[in-house]
């Protein structure tokens, strides 16, 4: 009797799970976050607008066809092996990661890949996962780093009149002495040859980022005519006072997209006033979503954090992140059906993501995402693009329309490295057709 | 009655020579070793062998390698992350260029460059001492990173500069994959252990042979160590190209076994102080004590973020890793107040107690 009193609870508890499990119908989204550390001004805005997305999906429209998402975070430091820490203990049932960070970017690479798990670095990590063929659960849409350095310079040869005439001008490139910077050298080589200009590398060491007196000095004497910047952190906001200390013009310094943020100007304040820097996607709050943001999460108290950073470059940027990653689900419903997706059936989604112009509209998105359509060969987009904001004092305006990458420049280089990785690792690239 | 000596009557010189005199101490240890090799991998899932125990054992091999240099020989460095960089850079040109070696080969062959740097930046140690000596030793960790990071040689010429470390066989073409994201993590344990426990066995024999105890004269007193008979030469650079090899092991299989990929960002200055500090909470000149501080200073953070969780308390992460931070500096400062000599010497006391249980005097 006893026994079978035994097996009655058994029975039950297992029946309890079961229900449990049943209600926990939700797409579970890990998110690795850094909300502490040396880049803690970064990782606190990136956290907070992915969190917030996934959140106002859930309270507007109770979730994407009814399945709600459950966002949970996990801290990383920035640090590359507490991120691989992260993601063993929450890769169970995980839809999708995005770590922000190029290191942890690179340790997961083969480990989602092994998982099953559809990997979004959004404008970081490996150039090259742009190649679908040989990467087949990592993507790096809307933009990569070689894209938006051939980007930065149709920018500086549409402000100068056409890329002829950047033939014998001289480029200042000031760049964080680390994987990360030196990415853009081979294309920026390329591209030099190309239009006939030259360019100067500065690097600045990461252990000395706010040291880069002398590097300005040297700028303020070889007068180049532009100055592109690839930085991060401290060193970003460092640079920009430099250049204001030298009077370098402001309208002529460009940083891309993680030099981008609100933290790199406001030290120098007005006296920074026509920096500019590369975005992917919209700054400010203008874009429609925003008021639902404000009805549905930030009146309910429900905002991420204390709420703060909405609207901010980097906030927008993981704000658009979870927009990506949201319509890929959808997508992935489309032909799954309405139930919570797999990391598998994410990656379907991924892969055949087609967000248009009307679409977007429809989202309450516009002019906040660029349109993308992404492919099975092609993980990066069809149409990589860039805007340029321009710091007027206290904040950023976009300055241009979406200025087009030289993909033409960029795709071969992004396959021989694709093609060098496969070989090293023994993959055969799939086939697409 | 139980952990004595008295009535073990030794009856060759090997076994009055043993590493383990007390049977129970040999026992214990025997069990702890095969319940690694056998009990463990049945009974860690991938989070707990995979992320949990490869970090471990792979820090406590470099922690044995710096307790080597530091702990035993006395010489302070602050390189440690830069030999094992240099190992990982290293293994990684053996694995891809010379693919007919197997990959337990590569990684010793890593081990083994990291040992000549060592000892070249070893040279500085026979006339500066102590912080000064630490200073040269910053170097190594600065000069060598630059080095690595900035000759696309070391890389393969690989436009991202962060290569990828293919899925290896334990010998070349057989037996199971040992590196890599498509092998298991219990291969991938098993491996990392077969490493940690010979390096283990043959630190723990180095120490208390000869060349064990002139590194101990150096350091102790290294003019009387002079006098009587031995060399300094050759005493402190044989503790830096060992301690070096140890370091560059441990960064190849950090690269191998662990992260999948050369990332210089994973042996930058913060490593050589992460290590530095398990061998100052573990113990200066205790190979238990190697595992021992690993193990307190990479688990401890990770049981305080994830305690909130087991409790069912909801607290925000930027919190939760807040509030580690602060419970891990208290306990470094409770430990070092406690036991300036660290856990290792805890276990100690706790042994010579138990010799006396149940009469203490």
């Amino acid at each position: 009797m006893k026994f079978g009193k035994l097996g009655l609870l058994a029975a039950s508890a297992a029946m309890t799970v079961v229900s449990t499990a049943a209600l926990a119908a939700e797409q579970y989204i890990p998110s690795l976050v850094y909300r502490t550390g040396p880049y803690a001004s970064g990782g606190v805005p990136l956290a907070d607008g992915y969190a917030d997305y996934f959140h106002l999906i859930n309270e507007r429209d109770g979730g994407v066809n009814g399945v709600k998402f459950k966002v949970e975070e996990c801290e990383t430091g920035y640090k590359t092996d507490r991120g691989v820490e992260c993601y063993d203990r929450t890769k169970e049932n995980a839809t999708i990661y995005n770590p922000w960070s190029t290191g942890i970017t690179y340790a997961l690479i083969d480990k989602v890949t092994a998982d099953k798990i559809p990997f979004l670095s959004m404008g970081y990590g490996r150039t090259s996962a742009a190649d679908g063929r040989v990467f087949e659960y990592i993507f790096n849409f809307p933009s990569t780093y070689w894209n938006q350095a051939t980007a930065i310079v149709q920018y500086i040869a549409n402000e100068l009149g056409g890329t002829d005439q950047l033939k014998g001008k001289r480029i200042g490139y000031i760049y964080l002495d680390h994987p990360y910077g030196k990415e853009p050298i081979p294309t920026m080589d390329i591209l030099a040859e190309k239009f006939g200009f030259t360019y100067d590398k500065y690097p600045v060491a990461p252990k000395s980022m706010t040291e880069q007196k002398s590097i300005w000095l040297q700028i303020r004497k070889t007068k180049p005519d532009y100055v592109i910047m690839w930085g991060w952190g401290a060193m970003n906001a460092t640079a920009v006072k430099e250049a204001t200390n030298i009077r370098f013009d402001m309208s002529k310094f460009i940083g891309n997209w993680w030099s981008a943020g609100e933290d790199t100007a406001i030290p120098s304040g007005d006296k920074a006033k026509g920096y500019r820097a590369a975005t992917f996607h919209g700054v400010g709050k203008d874009a429609p979503v925003f008021g639902d943001l404000q009805q549905h999460i930030v009146d309910k108290g429900m905002a991420s954090g204390d709420g703060s950073k909405i609207g901010l470059v980097l906030y927008n940027r993981g704000f658009a992140n979870a927009a990506y990653v949201v319509e890929a689900v959808r997508k992935a419903q489309e032909k799954f059906g309405n139930r919570v997706m797999t990391g598998e059936e994410v990656r379907w989604g991924l892969e055949n993501l087609d967000l248009t112009e009307e679409r977007l509209a429809e989202l309450g998105l516009t002019g906040l995402v660029p349109p993308t359509k992404v492919t099975c060969e092609n993980h990066e987009g069809l149409s990589p693009a860039i805007k340029i904001q321009e710091w007027n004092g206290s904040g950023y305006e976009v300055i241009t329309d979406w200025i087009p990458a030289m993909t033409q420049v960029t795709r071969p280089l992004i396959e021989q490295d694709a093609a060098a990785y496969a070989a090293e690792k023994g993959i055969t690239p799939r086939s697409c057709n | 009655m139980i952990y004595r000596e008295a009535g073990e009557f030794k009856t060759s010189y090997a076994a009055d020579q043993g590493l383990l005199t007390i049977p129970m101490d040999r026992w214990f240890v025997i069990g702890l070793v095969l319940f690694a090799f056998i009990g463990m991998p049945l009974v860690g899932d991938e989070y707990w062998l995979g992320s949990i125990m490869i970090p471990v054992l792979i820090l406590a091999i470099a922690a044995m390698g710096l307790n080597i240099l530091t702990g035993y020989a006395g010489q302070l460095s602050l390189g440690t992350g830069a030999f094992m960089a240099a190992g990982a850079y290293m293994a990684y040109k053996v694995a891809t260029n010379l693919s007919f070696l197997p990959v337990p080969v590569a990684i010793l062959a890593g081990g083994g460059f990291s040992a000549m740097i060592g000892v070249l930046f070893g040279i500085p140690s026979l006339r500066i001492k102590g912080f000064y000596l630490a200073v040269a030793t910053l170097a190594a960790q600065f000069f060598l990173l630059w080095l690595f990071t900035h000759v696309d040689w070391f890389v393969n010429y690989n436009l991202s500069g962060v290569p990828a470390i293919a899925d290896y066989h334990l010998f070349v073409d057989w037996g199971p994959l040992v590196t890599g994201a498509q092998a298991s993590v219990e291969a991938r344990y098993l491996f990392v252990l077969v490493f940690a426990v010979f390096l283990a066995l043959a630190a723990r024999n180095m120490a208390r042979c000869k060349i064990g105890r002139s590194w101990m004269a150096i350091r102790d007193m290294d003019i009387a160590a002079e006098i009587i008979g031995i060399r300094p030469l050759h005493t402190k650079l044989s503790a830096f190209a060992i301690s070096s090899f140890y370091c560059g092991v441990a960064g190849a299989l950090w690269a191998f076994c662990f992260i999948n990929n050369v990332e210089p960002g994973a042996y930058e200055i913060e490593r050589s102080f992460q290590i530095l500090f398990m061998i100052i909470i573990g113990g200066l000149g205790s190979i238990l004590g190697s595992f021992l501080g690993a193990a307190f200073i990479f688990l401890l953070p990770i049981t305080l973020s994830q305690l909130p969780g087991w409790l069912g308390l909801d607290v925000p992460a930027d919190v939760i890793t807040h509030l580690e931070f602060m419970v891990m500096g208290v306990l470094i400062i409770f430990f070092l107040i406690v036991e300036p000599h660290g856990l290792a010497r805890l276990w100690q006391i706790a042994k010579e107690k138990l010799r006396r249980w149940p009469f203490p005097y």
